[in-house]
């Protein structure tokens, strides 16, 4: 298990998805579903970076924990609380001139990984996902 | 991530090789309007792009609105496995002009 302890930026991004990729590597991780997991990864990283604290950069943590069979990551931040299994998914059959420029990102995890959860304890939204291996 | 324009008759292709993510896709998005200038028609070669999360797709979609809007044609070619599933995912395999 490896823990990060960063600021969330979209300059850290590559801190977490380098950690999140030697990690599966380690372990024989095939490139389908390291790439779907490091596209979840940066969904959420990224959403931390813009959102949690208003704009600012402050500090998030993101746990590793990767074995052969399976791959969990938890996302820690203590900015406001926000649960983003709540926001709607985006109605994916619109055309390109009825589409709203963004909106996939959570909804790309939620696709990619197998379990999602989101809890707010001790001040801090907690985010968790995990994938097994295909 | 890096992109490489080449003109063609009546069109510019934009080859980009690398990445496409919250980091990159902004550069994308600047080139593809940039191209957009020159030329109605664009060709976004992705043949050397493994990886495009949803920042990469808000620069294909502000892309294809902006060929829309000025007559013109994106099209996308030589998407490999692992964004044709992104693209399948989200839709955007029916919103996007894919060969």
């Amino acid at each position: 298990m490896k823990e990060l302890a960063l600021m969330a930026s979209d300059e850290a991004l590559y801190t977490v998805l380098d950690a999140i990729r030697d990690a599966l590597s380690e372990h024989g991780w095939e490139d389908e579903p390291t790439t779907q997991i490091l596209i979840s990864a940066e969904e959420i990283f990224v959403n931390i970076a813009h959102y949690a604290y208003g704009g600012e950069s402050k500090e998030a943590w993101v746990k590793i924990d990767a074995d052969e069979n399976r791959c969990i990551l938890e996302f820690r931040d203590k900015g406001k609380p926000y649960n983003p299994l709540l926001k709607e998914d985006p109605d994916i059959t619109l055309s390109a001139d009825e589409r709203e420029i963004g909106g996939l990102g959570i909804f790309m995890v939620k696709e990619f990984m197998d379990r999602e959860d989101y809890r707010f304890e001790d001040g801090q939204n907690i985010f968790t996902v995990e994938k097994k291996r295909p | 991530m890096t992109i490489n324009e080449i003109k063609g008759d009546n069109s510019i292709t934009l080859a980009v090789e690398g990445q496409v993510d919250t980091v990159t896709a902004p550069d994308l998005q600047r080139q593809l309007l940039t191209a957009f200038q020159k030329s109605k028609n664009i060709v976004l070669d992705l043949t050397n792009v493994g990886y495009m999360s949803s920042a990469g797709l808000r620069a294909l979609l502000l892309g294809q609105k902006t060929a829309t809007s000025k007559g013109g044609k994106m099209t996308v070619t030589n998407v490999c496995d692992a964004v044709m599933q992104v693209f399948t995912m989200s839709g955007f395999a029916k919103v996007l002009n894919i060969k």
